[in-house]
Formats: C-alpha cells, structure tokens, sequence
C-alpha cells in the first residue's frame, strides 16, 4: 500500500491506496465521487476524463499513486457557488446528452479544450473532443453546447482555467 | 376515447430536458454507483477459444486466493439455474449461463468468482486453469449452412437454427408457397439486378457497459437486481422464474442506464449467475462489464447477407423483388434473436408499390457472440438490401436516383396499405419526404457540385434512400412480451402529479416528453410533475423500451391515464364549485367554469378536497390516480428520406462524408429537440455501420475486434453537420399520431452512403461494394483494371 495525498475539488485527501489501483477507481469508490465514469479498458472513451493539475486527463490512465501531490478536479467540483459552469450550461441548453454517461468526461474534456482555445472553430471542436466517445447524440449537439459555452464565456469574461505544469 | 387530439402550449415546443441537471453535474446513479453494505464482486472466466469440450477446470489456486468468496463452475451453477430462456417461438438448443461441457464462442462464461472487491476477483479468474480440446470453430456461415466444419449443436443438423422460411406474395399461412406471380415478374422483366450483399456485424456499443447488482434478503425471501436494462420488467419475469421466485418477490431496478441501442433488451447469463450466487449466498454482489468483456459478451447486431434479385421494365417500374436471407446469428438463441432477421422480411416492401415479393429467410449457428436486437433490428438490413437494388436499377438504367423511386411509391390515396409482407403501413406521404429532401439538398445544385468536383479529378458521389420503418411495437400479436404498455397518473394531495410509465427510457427523455404531455393536459407547469420510471417496486407494470415505441405506446397509455383522472377530477370540482363537469376547463393551475374565469380553484385546492372529501360526492370514491393499460391495433410506420455527399481519396482510398440531410417523418412530434437528437444519434450509428465500424473474426473464430483499439467507433471528426428537415404524417393508430423516432437514423444513412461511394467510383465501372468502406478496400478497386461489371468483393 501507499500512502498520498491528493486534493480534489479543493479538499485535501489523503489515503493508502494499492499501487495498481486506478485513479479513476480511487475517485469512484474510495471518494464516492461516482460522476467520473469508466466506459472502456483501453482510454479510447474518455469517459473517465478529469482535470489534474487543471489539464483534461483520462483517470483511467493513471495510477492514484500517480496523481499524489495533484490537484484533481471532477464534475461534481465544476459547478461553483451553485452556478453552473458555463459548459454545463451550455450542454443543458443544446441538448448535449442523452443517457449522460459519457457527459461528464465530455465536459471535462471542453473544459481544457476552451481553456486553450476560447473560440474554436466548429472543427477545432471536433478535433477537440475526438479523444471521448459518445454513441447516443451524433455530436452535433455536443459541438452546439460546446460553441454556446464559448459564447457565454466570452460575454461573461470568464479567465481560462490557471493552467499549471508539473 | 376522450383524446386531446393536439395540445398546445408545451407539446410541440423544444422544451430544455428535465433529465440533465442530476446528469451534467455527476450526480446521477448508474448500477456501477450502487454499493451495499457487505456487497461482494462477481468476475467471470471466460472462453479463450471459440469451440471446445472443456476437459477440466482447476480453481483450486482461485478459491485458496484471500479474499475470494467463492468459486463456480459451469456445473456448479448448473444445480442453481435451469437453462437460459428465449423470448421467441423458435427451437434453441439448450444454453447454460455457464458453459458445462462446451464453449461455443470466444468470451463464454465458464467459471464464475465472488470476491471482496473488482481487483482481486480478477486476480482470482486469472488463476483458474482451463483445458480445452478445440473443435473446429464454424466461422463462414454459407460454410456452416453444410455442416462444416462442425456441427456446432447436435440437434441442429448444418447449423440451421431456423431452416429456410418462405415469406410474401404466395405464401399463405399454412406455409403453402405459390411462386407463380413472382415467376411472372420475372419473366415480364426487361432488366434484373442481381446482388449479393452483406449488411455486417457490428458491437452496438454503449458507452455504459452492462452490469448488475443483485441482493438476495434472506430473511424477508425477496430479491433486488439493479441493472442496465431497456427493460426491467421483463428481467423481473425472467429473473422470478429461473430463480423459483414469484415475481411479487423480485423488484427489479434500471437505475440511470448508459445507453442501451437495444443490447440491453436481453436477459443475460451474468444478471440470471447474479441473483442466484446472492440467493445462494445470501449476500448482495455486483459485476461490471469490462469493455473488452462488452464485446463478447453483450449481444452483436445485424449480420445478415442478402441475395436480392430485382425485376424491372425499362421505365422503372419495378415487378418484382426476390431476396434470399443467411442470418449468421451466433452460438446460441437469445432472447430475440430468431425474431430479428423476421422483421427484414416483414419490411422489404420497402416505401415501393412492388406486387410480387418473395423472401426466404434461414439462420444459422456460428462460434461467434450471439446476434439480437440493434437499433433498427431487421429493418435498417432491408431497407439497405432494397434501396441498394434501387440504386442499382437507376444506375442500370441511367435514371435519377430519385426518380426510380419516385416513380414506384405506394402513393398516399393507398393508405392503409397491406403489403406483400403482410404488414398494414398506417399512413404515408413518401413523396412529401422526397421532394423536401430533394429541396434541403438542393439536388440540382449538388449534382453540379459533384461533376465540378469530377471534373478536377476528385472521386465524388451522391446517394439517396427512402426508408420506412416499423415502429411502436405492437399489439401483442406481434411482441411475444405482450405489446402493450401501463401508466398510472396521481394527483398528489398538494394537486402536484406523480406519474409511472412502463417505459424505461435511457436517454430518450421520457421525463420531459411526458410531462410536457402531463402539463397541457392538466394545465399545470411542468415543475409540478414528475415521471417515475424504471423500478417495478414503483411502475406496477410495464414492457419497457425499445422499437421506438415509447412515446407512440408509453406517452399514448400516458395519454389515456392522465384522462381518466381528469375526468374524476373533474367530477371533485363539478361537485366544489356546483357546476356541470363537462363545462369545466383546466388551465393556469386552476379549474375553471367555461367562460367564467372568476369561478376559477386551485388546481390543488380541488386536489385538496378529494383527499378529504367532506362531503364526498355521490358516487365517488375518495382520492385521484387512474391506471391505464393500451394496446395499440397496429404498429406504426414512420418514413424518410436521406441523401449524402462523399469523396473518395484518389490516392489512399479514404471516404470522406462531406455532406449528409436527412428528412424524417415520425408523425407528430412531442419535443422537436429531442426527436432531432434521435435521428442525430441513428444518423452516427448508420453512418458508423456504412464506413467504419465492423466486427470481425479470425478464421480460428477469435474476435479480431475485441477493444475499442480495433473496433472503430465513430468520433466526433468523422462526421460533417447533419442538415435536417421533417415532414408530419400523423398516426391514425394512436390519439397523438407520434409514430417514433428512435431507430430512424440507422435506415436511410446506410445505403444512402455506399450508394455515394458507388457513384463515387462510377469512372471504374462499380456497380456495388459492400460495407464498411475500408479504404484499402476502395483503393483497390481505384487501382484495378476498369471493370465492366463485379463489385468490391467480400470484404
């Protein structure tokens, strides 16, 4: 076992965790933070998309042990002060989801994407997100919800996410 | 019937779903986020060969492991569990959840561990040792149809699980079959087209695998399953019965499911192993489908190859059509698999007024993932057998793709139309489909677009299809579930509405769309209502989901449920305000007197006094929630027409889809944004299925494509923006004339896109190539001496 200390969603969290064990698992059924989905054994999915030190990264390709030290950001911890993070919004409005499991690596995943490029062309969208699957939605409303959180934040001056390198 | 035929205000409106708060935010339940106190984790071992008699099974190294609860083998959960029911009329050879003797397929059960968590139980499979002696795996199924090289179950001589079956123009119920209208098409033809075609095998593929929870209360003799089901109420009869429980003991749960496309209609060997091992042992336990278990062991789609012979005269009018079908369905009968390939048959009438039409239809075992029900089951195969021929024939005879078709519609005057098949179409327009595809496309314009593009070299080509589907399913006659679905409609005490549907949706937005419903038919704000689903402990009865008929059978029963509460409701409010019941109107969340908006209650005033009804009216009884059951008298028959645009790299062979429209007809729409993710959704599948998603496998039958590495879904970059339109013919079979949308996607796409390529390469003489469109396949054909016939092979 190891011990490590990971802060997620601005608490600090401390465990000994199995070096095998998937950060992805750590999250879901050590934390209890069941919104980070795992829906292949291969990162093809993205499903399991969190953001590490503020950058998009698929849980289920790193070990805990990995993510010591880290600040780890899910879906539960997007919203702040009971506002929707504008992505949310965004995939709210366009009916970016249909059975929702792919949704939270999907937004995860914009997160970064908008961090780095805050007006995307509808390709660079699509370039963006090549890396999570869905199989119910096509993707067009994805794109959509993508494109009106880019509009939102552009109104509302939302900063990118501090971007930070390990 | 007291319908309201067309509700204004919410229905019809694109109303932001009420679904997607709990799910943008990680806040909804899928069965992997259930865990129960002493809850243990079921891992399965499995097959690594395709056929073989098991020799021995060594777990000895397993159960010694710490942590590890228990170990079975095929013959241990033999005394637990009777064999796997199917759900069709069809002789099956008998199935353990477990194989005992024989595996048949690559990822078939064949040891079973209980452990303390995922980890270790996978550990604990890792240590069981399996000796096989191979059989030789049966993998070309026109191979197997000779009994070679195996036979794969000794009661099914050359593998046929269902030897040939006649259908169509002749062929009367006894099974007497008379060729001679089709033989006269034939002989009166100027032109055949004869093509052999596969629709092939694809891994429906929800991005939540399976997965189950099962707990056994010993105390009370009662079980619980969460699991990812279309359907729970069907598990529920299946998992009562092969466990010796009533179903009044079994609650079975679909918690928030990840998808389903119809793989999770089946009743499967893990949630049949799950609840015995938790009635055996008294404890709760879970397994959860790795993906690459996902791809063995959750049901395959389509699979079926096509011989289709079409007779024409040299106008276009067709005479008639032949199509000899091999389903290659597997190792094992399903739940309803031997029905799927059925529904190819019931469809190849197609949108065509065609007057003599044979089909024939045989099935047979292979050792590979049995097939069922994929988004469209049965029908996306034959509207792809029937419009390529379609388009062959435009081709042959230098016509406009859309002409031929054009020219051969059963025309809207012949409604209802019984076709060749048997089936009663309801209602149809299919000209108004093409004409507004031909117009969204701008057709002319496009066929500029593609001869400028030739003109400089590039390999560009357009495709068209129509399509017409079979949809809300179905009188009972023709689902063996039973065809009908439930709901039950409460006016809460506080005049809020409670309300419980059989349906169970899994991303197709029952919670909204019924409630839209709901709100106009009581006047109330949608925020009042919710819609329960999914749990049998909750939804007294139900058949669930799937064949797109949700909202033309679950939002009709809804419908007529909400009705007859009004209607006592009704009856509360006469007696409150003395007036007469039928003059009453219910609006803004009042009750009010027709003309006379002063006399108006509050909805929930009126709530109120029906839970405490002093005095209580004559003849009433206190309190407000109606039940309904509805069957519908026919299925309904939604319609379409879909064009795409794509390019063909000269130099590598790679497709591209340029440019995609899709005009729908789903009668009338409950939530326009909602039905636009649907056929958004079909569109991606059919596309997925046209030009990169395939199944295959070794000749030694191991699955070639057993990960996402290997299987192509499709991403987000390999589609252009869809460009949409829909036409409204409404449904005579059901009050709110919606027909359903869920599979539609999935019809037309296909061959309207190996039609584009086939145009595409027109220059080298293709009259057509078979899915998916592999780019070494297409390139070879670019780089082949010009052929004046033949097609791309057998990919």
């Amino acid at each position: 076992m190891a011990k490590i200390v990971v802060t997620v969603n601005g608490k600090r969290r401390q465990a000994d965790v199995e070096p095998r064990l998937l950060l992805a698992h750590f999250l879901r059924e050590q934390l209890r933070l069941t919104g980070t989905h795992v829906g292949c054994d291969t990162t093809q999915c993205g499903a399991c998309t969190v953001l590490v030190d503020g950058r998009s990264t698929k849980s289920c390709t790193l070990f805990a042990v990995q993510a010591d030290g880290s600040e780890v950001t899910t879906i539960e911890g997007l919203a702040a002060n009971g506002q929707l993070h504008p992505l949310q919004e965004g995939f709210w409005e366009e009916h970016g989801l249909q059975c929702g499991f792919c949704t939270p690596g999907m937004i995860m995943t914009a997160v970064t994407l908008l961090a780095d490029n805050p007006k995307p062309s509808e390709r660079e969208i699509r370039e963006g997100i090549a890396g999570n699957f869905c199989r119910c939605t096509g993707y067009q409303h994805i794109v959509n919800a993508i494109q009106h959180a880019s509009k939102k934040s552009a109104l509302r001056g939302d900063r990118a996410p501090e971007l930070k390198t390990r | 019937m007291p319908a309201s035929p067309v509700l204004p205000k919410l229905v019809g409106q694109r109303v932001k779903r009420r679904e997607d708060p709990r799910l943008i935010q990680g806040r909804a339940t899928y069965v992997d986020d259930i865990a129960l106190v002493g809850m243990q984790h079921v891992a399965f071992k499995r097959s690594d060969i395709a056929h073989g008699k098991i020799r021995k099974i060594d777990t000895s190294a397993a159960a010694a492991m710490d942590g590890v609860e228990a170990v079975y083998t095929g013959a241990d959960i033999a005394k637990m569990l009777p064999p796997m029911p199917i759900g069709t009329p069809f002789p099956s050879p008998e199935h353990r959840a477990v194989a005992v003797d024989v595996v048949r397929f690559g990822g078939e059960p064949v040891a079973v561990v209980v452990a303390r968590d995922r980890y270790v139980a996978r550990d604990a499979v890792d240590a069981i040792v399996v000796d096989y002696d191979p059989l030789p795996a049966v993998v070309d199924v026109e191979q197997a149809m000779t009994g070679k090289p195996a036979v794969i179950h000794p009661d099914f001589a050359n593998n046929l699980a269902v030897p040939l079956v006649p259908s169509g123009t002749g062929v009367t119920l006894d099974g007497k079959v008379d060729d001679s209208a089709v033989d006269a098409a034939f002989a009166a033809a100027e032109v055949v087209i004869s093509q052999r075609m596969v629709n092939h095998r694809l891994a429906p593929s929800a991005i939540e695998p399976r997965g189950v929870v099962a707990h056994y209360e010993p105390g009370k003799g009662t079980m619980t399953i969460w699991s990812s089901t279309q359907n729970p109420h069907i598990l529920r009869t299946f998992i009562a019965a092969l466990n010796g429980l009533g179903q009044d003991q079994v609650r079975a749960i679909a918690p928030e499911v990840g998808g389903g496309f119809g793989a999770k209609i089946n009743i499967y060997a893990e949630e049949y192993v799950c609840s015995a091992i938790s009635k055996a042992l008294g404890i709760p336990v879970k397994w959860n489908e790795d993906r690459s278990e996902a791809f063995v062991a959750t049901t395959h789609g389509r699979d079926i190859i096509g011989y289709v012979d079409l007779a024409a005269k040299r106008d276009g009018t067709v005479l008639g059509l032949k199509i000899r079908l091999i389903a290659d369905i597997g190792a094992y009968n399903m739940l309803l698999t031997a029905a799927i390939p059925t529904l190819t048959m019931m469809m190849a009438n197609a949108t065509y007024n065609v007057q003599a039409i044979r089909t024939t239809l045989t099935e047979v075992f292979t050792n590979k993932t049995p097939t069922d029900a994929y988004r469209g089951a049965g029908r996306p195969e034959a509207t792809y057998f029937v419009e390529r021929a379609m388009d062959m024939l435009a081709r042959e005879l230098k016509m406009d793709p859309a002409e031929v078709r054009r020219k051969n519609f059963i025309q809207p005057n012949q409604f209802p139309y019984t076709t060749q098949m048997g089936a009663v179409y309801d209602s149809g327009d299919y000209g108004k489909a093409l004409d507004r595809a031909l117009q969204i496309a701008n057709w002319e314009q496009l066929k500029k677009e593609r001869d400028a593009a030739r003109a400089q070299g590039r390999l560009v080509g357009l495709g068209l299809s129509m399509y017409v589907e079979v949809c809300g399913l179905g009188p009972s006659a023709a689902l063996p579930t039973g065809g009908w679905e439930h709901a039950q409609v409460t006016i809460e005490r506080d005049g809020r509405i409670s309300a419980t549907t059989g349906a169970s949706p899994h991303g197709q937005g029952n919670e909204t769309t019924f409630a839209q419903m709901l709100a106009d038919q009581f006047g109330v704000p949608i925020e009042h209502i919710t819609i329960l689903h999914g749990d049998t402990g909750v939804v007294k009865q139900g058949i669930g989901t799937f064949g797109s008929r949700s909202q033309a059978v679950g939002g009709t029963v809804m419908h007529l449920a909400g009705a007859k509460v009004k209607a006592k409701m009704a009856k509360f409010a006469a007696a409150m305000m003395e007036a007469n019941e039928d003059d009453l109107v219910f609006e803004n969340g009042t009750i009010a007197v027709k003309g006379a908006p002063a006399s108006a209650k509050p909805f929930a005033a009126i709530a109120a006094y029906a839970y405490v009804p002093v005095p209580l009216p004559p003849g009433l009884d206190p309190g407000l929630s109606e039940e309904a059951f509805w069957e519908p008298a026919n299925n309904t028959y939604p319609f379409g027409c879909h064009i795409s645009m794509l390019e063909i790299d000269r130099e590598t062979g790679e497709p591209t889809l340029l440019k995609m429209f899709a005009v729908d007809d789903a009668g009338t729409l409950i939530n326009p944004l909602i039905v636009e993710g649907q056929i958004h959704g079909g569109l991606a599948q059919g596309i997925g299925q046209a030009m990169i998603e395939e199944v295959s496998y070794s000749e030694e039958g191991q699955l070639l494509t057993g990960s996402f590495m290997d299987y192509a879904m499709p991403r987000a970059i390999d589609f252009p923006r869809f460009e949409m339109a829909s036409t409204v013919t409404p449904t005579p079979v059901n009050p709110l004339g919606a027909k359903g949308v869920g599979e539609a996607g999935t019809l037309g796409s296909t061959p309207c896109i190996v039609s584009a390529a086939v145009d595409a390469l027109s220059e080298f003489g293709v009259k057509h190539v078979d899915m998916m469109l592999r780019p070494e396949k297409l390139w070879r054909i670019i780089q082949s001496p010009r052929q004046s016939s033949g097609q791309g092979g057998r990919s």
